[in-house]
């Protein structure tokens, strides 16, 4: 996608570390001249923004850390010592707190993007996969952080969530002891999972390297699904066009988020994290995070525990399974008109099983969480499978530049629509 | 555009969809309680000074007696943002508690009188003794209280709640239990050392009804009369603005600093829009008279 290196060295400097260490050629390839599809709408600012939070949230966390107390008499009290004594520690604080829940707004706003427009479809599986192994860490990651604070959402939270590795027969008990360093979530819980929620963060930088050079290499999707034909005609240089972009997406993503860190920092976090850690006193409704909910939904779905972390685990190990499961030939569902349906119903299943994942295991909240549990699947394994097969994808245009200039002027468009006519229909 | 439309057009299908479910119970029933007005409240609220004030001597004079506030110090009451006491009043109201120290050098424990420097004191030695002392409840520490409770908003108010900032979930839910005893319905018999409260959950409570008209005396204004009604509803709202305070001790300066920053972001988006703008004017098909 990047072809031939476009850089040269200007300065003496410059030149000198060329012929060492090309490192000013790769941020000049891949940041400066990198080209990039002129059609790319706001929903792929997304991951410039994820780029972002990611390291906001290990500036936050590596702060925090330097005052925090990762042991179970005295990590909600330095908690709250961080709120009250420490310089700007309340911002600290709720920055990081808030930051995990705007990391998944966002990473959900890119993913749900990657499924519209099929940025998972040849030539970027591999690019695809590594963003699903991104987003197991950061689901682990998240999760071991809601327990430091060892407030009664964090202790009960971790107990059910680790005690759902006992359904694994024969080894479960096992593993499970082995994840709490004991007989229950204790002390020895909290320090290790102290010590690996510092370290999964760059862990997830190390696969988000992995994840931008496979994007540098097959390039950008964009909204037409398209692959770039004339670099010349379909594509903009990253910089300034994306770099502008992104950092106007980013600003106002930044917008809505210190909202939230300076007016309603507790909205997304529950009253009882507030209520230190008490091993004898179960709070009345044990909820994970808002992110986690629809996977909660799914688990409580089935009524058998192993059946129920199985499904659990499927529900996100699917995903890496989508490029071959979507038989569609087309890319982006703008041209996919019964995949586009499916989608949105797919979307609004996803916020039904969050809503879902929030009610207590009753009725009627069961059968609905089994029966929009059973949509969720189906999307994977019955509408997109199948639609590629049978369904008729709308005329796409020629190419990227056509997209773009066809809907500029009303004009222009009907002689560039004409040239589309003469290009072949792609059937799924 | 077309996006956007099906994005919202899907959104209402599901608000709707769920609004006609219904409603998760509340753990065990107990009243809703009503919004109540604070001065803290919204974007620009900041605590009233006075009401911080007499919420410490309410909490002084009262609570204190069984609630421990072991996070908050006596120099917290003149910082800024807070009740603002003076530092010669700070160690007055310090003064008046006595400490457990030690050991000095002979290795004895001693007690000496409260400093600026000292948590507030805890009213029992151990969990144990504060059950003891209390038919087998346990009064929490109230330092983080007013976060540490809410109750369910629901569909569609929790929404809302994000335009119009309201987080006052903990104190409007403070304030009405401590308001909220009433005698049990017919029918009910409760056992000794529970009492009736209309807005706890599962209305059963530990804590007996503990704020009575004229109780506790508030500094007289310059007419001789009292600063503020001596009511037990009046005690009750400026114990729970101290407690909010006590809970958020920087509120204030968050959300000032919030406002600075929103303001920037905002023209910095402005800038980065119209730059961005011009920037993508120079592509050939965006500049006039190419076409």
């Amino acid at each position: 996608m990047s072809g031939p290196s476009t850089y040269v060295p200007k300065w003496g400097i410059a030149k000198w570390m060329d012929a060492r260490l090309p490192l000013p050629r790769m941020v000049y390839d891949s940041f400066i001249a990198y080209p990039v599809p002129r059609n790319l709408n706001y929903f792929w600012t997304f991951g410039g923004i994820l780029m972002l939070m990611l390291v906001s949230q290990i500036i936050t966390g590596v702060v925090l850390a330097m005052h925090y107390t990762p042991h179970s008499t005295m990590a909600f009290n330095s908690v709250e010592s961080i709120m009250r004594d420490v310089e700007y520690g309340w911002l600290m604080r709720y920055m990081h707190a808030n930051g995990a829940s705007f990391f998944f707004i966002a990473v959900y706003i890119h993913i749900f993007r990657g499924l519209y427009y099929g940025s998972y479809k040849a030539p970027r599986e591999v690019l695809w996969i590594l963003g699903c192994i991104i987003f197991l860490l950061m689901m682990a990651t998240a999760f071991m952080g809601y327990v430091l604070p060892w407030g009664q959402m964090s202790f009960w939270g971790a107990t059910v969530i680790t005690n759902l590795f006992s359904a694994i027969p024969v080894v479960g008990e096992t593993i499970v002891t082995f994840l709490w360093g004991g007989y229950s979530v204790d002390n020895p819980t909290l320090t290790r999972f102290f010590s690996l929620h510092f370290l999964l963060p760059f862990m997830i930088f190390g696969v988000v390297i992995l994840h931008v050079w496979a994007l540098h290499v097959t390039g950008q999707n964009n909204p037409t699904g398209i692959e770039v034909k004339a670099v010349q005609k379909d594509t903009v240089p990253f910089t300034p066009y994306a770099t502008i972009k992104d950092a106007f997406a980013m600003i106002c993503f930044f917008l809505v988020f210190s909202y939230f860190i300076f007016y309603m920092p507790n909205y997304l976090g529950h009253a009882d994290n507030y209520v230190q850690a008490n091993p004898a006193v179960t709070p009345p409704h044990i909820v994970p995070e808002w992110y986690f909910l629809p996977f909660y939904a799914i688990l409580r779905a089935v009524p058998d525990k192993l059946g129920g972390v199985l499904l659990m685990g499927a529900a996100v190990v699917i995903l890496a399974f989508l490029p071959w499961l979507d038989t569609s030939k087309v890319k982006s569902m703008s041209y996919r008109p019964l995949a586009r349906q499916c989608f949105w119903a797919f979307a609004v299943t996803c916020i039904v099983l969050g809503w879902l994942g929030s009610r207590p295991a009753e009725q009627p909240y069961v059968l609905l969480s089994q029966i929009f549990s059973a949509l969720y699947f189906a999307y994977f394994l019955i509408a997109l499978p199948l639609l590629g097969l049978f369904e008729t994808p709308n005329k796409l245009p020629g190419s990227i530049a056509e997209s773009v200039l066809g809907k500029m002027k009303g004009g222009s468009a009907a002689a560039v629509g004409a040239a589309a006519a003469s290009e072949p229909n792609t059937k799924g | 555009m077309n996006l956007f439309r099906t994005t919202l057009a899907a959104c209402a299908a599901i608000l709707i969809g769920s609004a006609t479910l219904p409603a998760a119970h509340a753990a065990g029933g107990g009243t809703k309680p009503p919004g109540y007005a604070w001065s803290f409240d919204g974007p620009f609220g900041t605590f009233d000074r006075a009401q911080l004030q007499r919420g410490y001597k309410v909490y002084r004079e009262v609570c204190s007696a069984c609630h421990a506030m072991g996070l908050v110090r006596f120099r917290n009451l003149s910082q800024k943002g807070g009740p603002e006491f003076s530092e010669a009043q700070v160690r007055a109201l310090a003064a008046d508690f006595k400490i457990m120290d030690g050991p000095n050098d002979q290795g004895e424990m001693f007690e000496r009188p409260g400093r600026p420097s000292d948590a507030f004191p805890k009213p029992f030695p151990n969990e144990q003794a504060a059950r003891a002392a209390n038919g087998g409840a346990y009064p929490p520490d109230m330092s983080v209280l007013a976060k540490a409770r809410n109750y369910e908003r629901g569909f569609p108010l929790f929404l809302f709640d994000i335009l119009t900032q309201y987080q006052e979930g903990g104190p409007d839910y403070i304030k009405a239990v401590m308001t909220g005893y009433e005698d049990p319905p017919a029918g009910t018999t409760l056992q000794p050392g529970q009492n009736w409260n209309k807005y706890m959950p599962g209305n059963i409570i530990a804590m007996p009804n503990v704020l009575n008209d004229g109780q506790i005396e508030y500094p007289k204004g310059p007419d001789g009369k009292p600063s503020a009604p001596e009511t037990a509803k009046q005690y009750a709202a400026d114990v729970t603005a101290f407690l909010m305070w006590a809970a958020e001790p920087h509120m204030e300066q968050r959300k000032r600093i919030g406002f600075q920053v929103i303001v920037f972001l905002v023209l910095f988006a402005g800038l980065l829009y119209f730059t961005k703008k011009r920037i993508w004017s120079r592509l050939p098909e965006h500049a006039p008279g190419t076409h």
